[in-house]
């Protein structure tokens, strides 16, 4: 496949806490094509935003095992140098708090500038000045001329977001990762954004890794889902499968545990326990085991491994095979018992 | 009757400046909200950021002053009360916070986070105190042995059960709930969502829930207020709103609710170009000359809608 833009194989990404590393991203492998949104979701803690700092190269003091490739370049090895030519050129990156990714002191218009600036030193300043304008209509902002010299803090929230998104797209970037773009914004605001992304991606053309934790984004967005849980990919399917026919444990527990506009249920599930920290992380076994206790240890394999139960349906562990709810098991025996 | 009855509820801030710190205008925080609560049930309060549900909880609770309007709180007015009533009061309207990361005082032990409620209401030995704080521990699910660790040492959740621990510490009638799952991760939030349905149905308790997120009003909520800029644009009960919704406010809020089924992506999006469009066609009759919504007119006995003045 030629449109593949994106192969990473077997990352592990690990912080140094007290003379011990310790894997917050941990053998994860996938690809990510052309012109295709890839979500990955899962909780706080679940190593998203880690793994995709490792794209970007924007950890510090992390060992970066494992290879990504890039249209044949490794960025897992590249030199620094290297990386800042390809940071906010071919790849962009949009992220969760846009009032803090922007420079408070700098008006936008001049952020943006020096965004294009920065991989076009040569290119004039009038040309420049007209591509940012450009910029600010093509991601809906109402009157560019005036909010190129506008400060960050005198735009809204999702005035601000666009503006990131503006920056990320300045140089038509290939690769485009969006960590949480709309968890700090209204409803309202979000559906807006997410509108823009899509049609963005129609008309750039790039590769989108989009990092949620709202299902409802995934649903809306996704050409494709990857589903982390402790570090890893339990699960990755299309947006389809993962949604109508989620095989995994947890896969199943999120979806249950949200309330959705559709079917008003009495009761939510609860996944018992909590994300485990990065230091209590298993080393071995299946890392969900903790929180489904009721399903019998021989379920679980030895060393989980990810399993294509369909074509591009990958499940991690053995688990789900046994996998129910103990409320539906409950609901199960008294109906018997009646 | 009704437990709580707001009526023309105003929160006005002054707003100063010039040399002396004159009043020179107003914020209009909340500007005219009536509604009502009846025992045992929940109460939505949906609205964007810098719609004024947040301050309308705090006003009802006393953390804000209100301009004018009354609060009848078991048929006493809260905004006129004199302090001396008002502690009474105060013992029967407990909140929950947003945040439990800042809503518990880091350096204080769990006991006496729980306890201080009890502390300034109730007279009780300490060995009296500590078993009630244990019997709230176990209420809300935790292990009554934990009472004297420290916040830092729980989890999102926990610290939130901890926060309603001592909210219905004293057997409160009314919970002001604002935000109190937004910062919580989806697994947990259900946890919470449940907890809080358990114990209403437990202890009778009603609650003014305050939340952005119309899935989780949805789920607990009877009757949903819609604000927006300080005013009512619609109000009725959850299947109302929902199904019905009459506002171009209301269907455009209800309209960016993500939906959970992939397959209906496309017809979403065409649906969302097509309330917006109605949006901006509309905007000059649903809003007056100051993008205010007009006052509420009832459509039905439960259901009332801003609808636009005519003649």
């Amino acid at each position: 496949m030629n449109d593949v833009l994106l192969n990473i194989k077997n990352l592990k990404t690990s912080f140094r806490i007290k003379d011990d590393y310790y894997a917050a991203v941990d053998d994860v492998s996938l690809t990510v094509r052309k012109n295709e949104v890839l979500a990955i979701v899962g909780e706080s803690g679940s190593g998203k935003s880690a793994f995709a700092f490792s794209i970007m190269g924007l950890h510090t003091r992390a060992k970066i095992e494992g290879e990504i490739d890039y249209k044949g370049i490794d960025l897992a090895k590249t030199n620094a140098n290297q990386m800042r030519k390809l940071r906010g050129n071919e790849m962009g990156m949009i992220f969760q708090d846009a009032l803090s990714a922007l420079n408070p002191l700098m008006v936008v218009g001049a952020q943006i500038d020096e965004a294009i600036f920065l991989h076009n030193p040569k290119s004039s300043k009038s040309l420049r000045k007209k591509q940012v304008i450009n910029l600010l209509n093509q991601v809906g902002i109402p009157r560019p001329e005036k909010t190129y010299h506008q400060y960050p803090h005198e735009l809204s929230g999702g005035m601000r977001q666009r503006i990131v998104i503006a920056m990320a797209i300045s140089n038509q970037p290939e690769l485009l990762i969006a960590d949480e773009p709309t968890t700090a914004l209204d409803v309202t605001i979000q559906s807006q954004i997410l509108d823009l992304i899509k049609e963005l991606k129609d008309t750039i053309h790039a590769g989108i890794i989009l990092i949620t934790h709202d299902l409802g984004v995934v649903a809306e967005m996704a050409d494709r889902v990857a589903v982390m849980y402790a570090g890893q990919i339990v699960e990755i399917a299309d947006v389809y499968t993962l949604m109508e026919n989620p095989q995994h444990p947890y896969t199943r527990s999120l979806l249950n545990s949200i309330p959705t506009l559709n079917d008003v249920k009495e009761d939510l599930h609860v996944i018992e326990g909590v994300v485990p920290s990065l230091q209590k992380l298993p080393r071995s076994g299946c890392r969900f085991s903790a929180r489904i206790p009721w399903i019998d240890e021989s379920a679980h394999e030895a060393s989980p491994e990810l399993h294509e139960i369909s074509p591009g349906h990958f499940v991690r562990c053995t688990c789900y095979k046994d996998f129910y709810f103990p409320e539906q098991a409950e609901e199960e025996r008294n109906y018997v018992a009646n | 009757m009704s437990l709580i009855e707001v009526e023309n509820l105003k929160v006005h801030f002054p707003v100063r400046g010039g040399v002396f710190q004159t009043v020179k205008d107003h914020v209009r925080a909340v500007d005219g909200v009536s509604f009502s609560i009846e025992q045992g049930q929940t109460y939505g309060l949906v609205g964007e950021s810098g719609s004024g549900k947040t301050t309308t909880g705090r006003a009802i609770i006393g953390l804000n002053d209100i301009t004018s309007g009354k609060v009848m709180f078991e048929g006493k007015d809260l905004a006129s009360v004199s302090k001396k009533e008002y502690i009474d009061v105060r013992k029967d309207i407990q909140m929950i916070f947003q945040d439990p990361f800042s809503s518990l005082n880091p350096k204080k032990r769990v006991a006496d986070i729980v306890a201080e409620p009890l502390r300034n209401y109730e007279n009780l030995s300490a060995t009296e105190e500590r078993r009630r704080v244990q019997e709230l521990m176990e209420l809300v699910g935790l292990s009554p042995e934990a009472i004297y660790k420290y916040p830092h040492e729980f989890s999102g959740g926990q610290r939130q059960r901890i926060g309603i621990a001592r909210a219905i510490a004293l057997n409160p009638k009314l919970i002001i709930a604002d935000e109190p799952v937004s910062a919580l991760d989806v697994s947990v939030q259900a946890q919470v969502l449940n907890f809080m349905r358990e114990i209403q149905k437990e202890l009778n308790l009603t609650y003014l829930f305050i939340s952005h997120d119309l899935g989780i009003i949805r789920h607990m909520c009877d009757h949903i207020g819609i604000m927006y800029k300080g005013r009512y644009v619609e109000h009725g009960t959850a299947e109302e709103i929902f199904t019905n919704p009459q506002h171009i406010y209301t269907k455009r809020l209800i309209a960016a609710i993500p939906d959970s089924n992939p397959r209906n992506r496309e017809m979403h999006y065409e649906n969302r170009k097509l309330v917006k469009a109605e949006y901006d066609r509309l905007e000059n009759d649903f809003f007056d000359d100051e993008g205010l919504p007009f006052s509420l007119k009832s459509i039905s006995a439960t259901h009332q809608v801003a609808l636009p003045e005519r003649g």
